[in-house]
């Protein structure tokens, strides 16, 4: 193609658009699973497939648009009625879509892996061939062609390099499907030496001639070393709407010239069984994420909100000229106009720090989308039945957050099927329904979403966590525990209750890193669980990483940020009311818990302006479930600040979180409690007493 | 962008190669001359003082607001050694981009005063001499001699490392 943009970048939206395209074809394929085939939904999959093979033939990316063809071809076959949908049938579907997938994502890095894809094939092929009775009485000609295509058509591709002659006679309506017969034929004569001669010219009736159909056929020669795959891809598109016979001329040997007979016999023979096939109609403008595990580096955005935000910086651009209008004149008399556009000021920054964050808000259901899918399957694979319910899947949140909780959803759904549901025979024995229950929700809360993940299954066993924990001395022998803290030892590194490592968890890693991946992103987990009854495990997350509401504290000259978040009160204590273990250790009892005190100035080895307790203030911080007062010198005021990351310039930094720019202008750094609990047990303080102080 | 990005990094691949010749920046500290490539040089500005982050050696004086990015502060006389002096009216700070472990960070670097701009060619820098066991020599690129003063060309890349420095065990636990 002659063109001057830019390949690769096309590439990279068929790279896009095809990761879209599988998406749709999987979830759709998942609806179809009761058995009946609704049209509408065997169009949209049949479409994506098209439109995938279409843009792989169209980029060069001959594997993928080949084994889009023989996927496409049973859809087809399906769609037409011709086929049953059957289980196996929808299984194998899925399976083309993950492989389709990997081939997908494994193009910018070069040379597909096709081993997987030629099985595949092959067993689509087989699939084909054991044609259903229905296949045979209606759609003969289509069967048979696509039988021969495993003898003949992937050898010969490729085999034949020299001169063709091309009969090509578009469908009358091939115009209005955006196809252009002159763009085929440049492109041809790009590859060799090409002569066009028009057929069809002399029936034409001149009055009754539709300028938007095409009743002309062409005679082509075309001349050069040329192989049949360069000529099909310049056909790709309009293969299904067209009568195109492709011979090779001269030197061919007679066997060349029958198996282009027979892939010449294909080619004609597929209009016949696909002939609705006539639009590579757009993908249905579903939005639809690449799978959350991939971090994708565009967005897509509602037109809504890009309005918004134009409407915001309109208003922004009038605000501007309205302080502008004072300009010069600082008159007493103007101040109200000052004071005026001042708020309007800090109203639109607002507003579009609001639009601005929504841009990057994108619903859950991008992250809840697969699971359907890995429900099915790691059910069946635990011979388990699984009802999966999904509630409040259009909550947003930060795509950022979307992206990397996808991760933690996917282990803790895994648990949940593994080691939460019972197989149907224990479940009947206890008197539940066969059918276990998994519940995925999503919502608002304050500034926070809570994503809960509930099940109906056996429950956490907790003498059983109890007893692993103190054997790997996770917990004294003779330490006694709350049942909540019980629970969410699994949460602890080196945890698993499951003796026999399976293939689906219980390498005891999992819960760990899960509970560090959500830690992360500036969230928790917690785990709640009745036994016989079920688990639920509950997670909760800021809204965006971007921006947080803080509390700026002073200590000495310097002045840093808590997350209001993890603020739990702050008091004012006297020395009286602190007590020493073992004389450094300072502790504080706020009404029934004893809480140590974290001296800011000690631990970040600063000035303060006293060490005296009397004098400072104790904000009293929680992160993981521990409670600590942090000792500062005063509070001033709260705001809001745009959170900068300290490691794009420097590095991570145990109990900072990032650093933020201050109204004059001075940086000032963000406190990461739960660091600071770190560091603080790192500089020998001690936190390990019991959490509730017995009365 | 793009384009601008592979200039850069053709020109650092360049200096890797062992090509260093080219526009060099001089600066003073303690008495002697040093030089970084031009190309690497942001912006010089005036000194002003540093939000310091706790628990980082000494020669990291903080950060500080470059228009909005956050930006660590390193005392050149503190990294090498050297005693150091209270910052006067020459003292400045030289804003360099310098890329460890295939990650670009930009450095505020802070020196007595800056000297001149000074071309050089491949055969006016010799290598420099193995000083000794004792000299960490892996930042300094070779040496010049210009006017009859020496110049002490100093590898950008080299002079921190923010991911080897001060990182003890539970640090890195932790993150």
């Amino acid at each position: 193609m002659s063109l001057d943009i830019d390949m690769a970048e096309i590439a990279q939206l068929f790279i896009e658009e095809s990761m879209e395209g599988l998406d749709i074809m999987e979830s759709e394929l998942m609806n179809l699973e009761p058995g009946a085939a609704d049209s509408e939904t065997m169009n949209t999959i049949f479409r994506a497939a098209h439109s995938i093979k279409g843009g792989g033939a169209t980029f060069g990316f001959a594997e993928i648009s080949e084994f889009a063809h023989h996927v496409e071809t049973l859809l087809d076959e399906m769609r037409q009625g011709q086929r049953a949908v059957t289980t196996e049938a929808v299984d194998l579907m899925l399976q083309s879509v993950d492989c389709l997938r990997d081939m997908t994502s494994t193009l910018s890095d070069g040379p597909t892996d096709t081993t997987r894809a030629k099985e595949l094939e092959i067993q689509l092929e087989t699939m084909m061939q054991h044609a259903s009775p229905v296949a045979v009485a209606a759609g003969g000609v289509g069967q048979k062609g696509s039988q021969d295509a495993p003898a003949g058509e992937p050898a010969d591709d490729n085999s034949h390099v020299g001169s063709w002659d091309i009969h090509f006679k578009p469908h009358a309506d091939i115009l209005r499907s955006c196809n252009d017969p002159l763009r085929i034929f440049r492109e041809l004569a790009s590859l060799g030496e090409l002569d066009v001669c028009a057929q069809g010219a002399e029936n034409l009736d001149f009055e009754k001639l539709d300028p938007e159909e095409c009743l002309l056929a062409w005679k082509l020669s075309l001349r050069g070393d040329i192989s049949r795959g360069q000529i099909d891809e310049t056909f790709a598109w309009v293969q299904d709407e067209c009568e195109l016979v492709i011979e090779p001329v001269g030197d061919a040997t007679s066997q060349d010239e029958s198996n282009a007979v027979d892939a010449s016999e294909e080619a004609s023979a597929e209009p016949v069984a696909a002939p609705a096939s006539n639009e590579p109609a757009p993908v249905k403008p579903v939005a639809k994420a690449p799978a959350a595990s991939q971090e994708s580096s565009s967005i897509r955005v509602n037109i809504d909100k890009v309005d918004a935000l134009i409407n915001l910086v309109g208003e922004l651009v009038i605000t501007q000229s309205m302080l502008s209008r004072f300009n010069g004149d600082y008159d007493f008399t103007q101040l109200h106009i000052l004071r005026e556009g001042l708020t309007q000021l800090s109203r639109n920054t607002r507003e579009l720090q609001e639009s601005v964050m929504a841009i990057r808000m994108l619903p859950i259901s991008f992250a809840f989308s697969r699971f359907p899918r890995l429900v099915r399957d790691t059910g069946n694979a635990l011979g388990k039945q699984v009802e999966l319910r999904v509630n409040g899947e259009n909550t947003e949140l930060d795509k950022t957050v979307l992206e990397k909780i996808g991760d933690p959803l996917v282990h803790l759904v895994r648990n949940s099927l593994d080691h939460g549901l019972e197989t149907p025979e224990v479940r009947k024995a206890a008197g539940k329904p066969e059918t276990g229950v998994l519940e995925l929700n999503a919502n608002h809360e304050g500034g926070n979403i809570v994503i809960e993940i509930i099940d109906d299954g056996a429950g956490i066993n907790k003498e059983r966590v109890l007893s692993i924990a103190r054997e790997r001395g996770l917990v004294e022998p003779d330490e006694e525990l709350s049942d909540e803290r019980i629970t969410n030892l699994i949460f602890m590194a080196g945890f698993s209750t499951v003796d026999k490592v399976s293939d689906l968890s219980g390498r005891g890693v999992g819960m760990d890193v899960v509970r560090r991946n959500i830690a992360d992103l500036g969230g928790h987990v917690t785990a709640q669980t009745e036994t016989g009854k079920g688990s639920k495990f509950t997670i909760r997350l800021p809204l965006t990483l971007a921006i947080l509401d803080g509390q700026l504290v002073r200590v000495g000259k310097e002045t840093y940020i808590i997350s209001l978040l993890s603020i739990v009160e702050t008091i004012q204590v006297g020395s009286d009311m602190i007590n020493k273990v073992a004389g450094s250790s300072e502790l504080f009892r706020l009404r029934d818990e004893y809480l140590p005190v974290v001296r800011l100035h000690e631990l970040f080895g600063i000035e303060a302006d006293s060490t005296n307790i009397d004098d400072g203030l104790l904000v009293v911080a929680e992160a993981n479930g521990q409670r600590i007062g942090i000792f500062v010198d005063d509070l001033q005021e709260q705001q809001q600040v745009v959170i900068k990351s300290l490691e794009s310039n420097y590095k991570q930094m145990l109990g900072i979180s990032g650093a933020t720019i201050l109204g004059d202008g001075t940086v000032a750094l963000i406190m990461d409690v739960p660091g600071l609990i770190q560091l603080f047990h790192n500089k020998g303080g001690k936190l390990d007493m019991p959490a509730t102080a017995t009365a | 962008m793009t384009a601008l990005r592979k200039q850069v990094d053709e020109l650092t691949s360049q200096a890797a190669e062992g090509d260093a010749a080219g526009q060099y920046l001089t600066f003073l500290l303690a008495g002697e001359e040093y030089g970084v490539e031009i190309l690497r040089v942001q912006e010089i500005k005036g000194w002003d003082s540093a939000t310091p982050i706790p628990n980082t050696p000494e020669h990291v004086l903080g950060v500080l607001n470059l228009r909005g990015a956050v930006v660590p502060i390193i005392d050149l006389r503190k990294r090498f050694e050297l005693e150091s002096i209270p910052y006067g009216p020459t003292t400045v700070v030289i804003v360099v981009k310098m890329i460890n472990d295939g990650h670009e960070r930009t450095v505020g670097l802070v020196v007595d005063a800056v000297s001149e701009v000074y071309k050089l060619e491949t055969g006016e820098i010799q290598p420099a001499p193995d000083m000794g066991g004792s000299i960490n020599t892996e930042f300094v690129r070779g040496l010049a001699t210009v006017e009859e003063k020496m110049l002490i060309l100093l590898e950008v890349d080299e002079i921190v490392n923010f991911s080897t420095i001060d990182i003890d065990e539970s640090e890195e636990a932790a993150v």
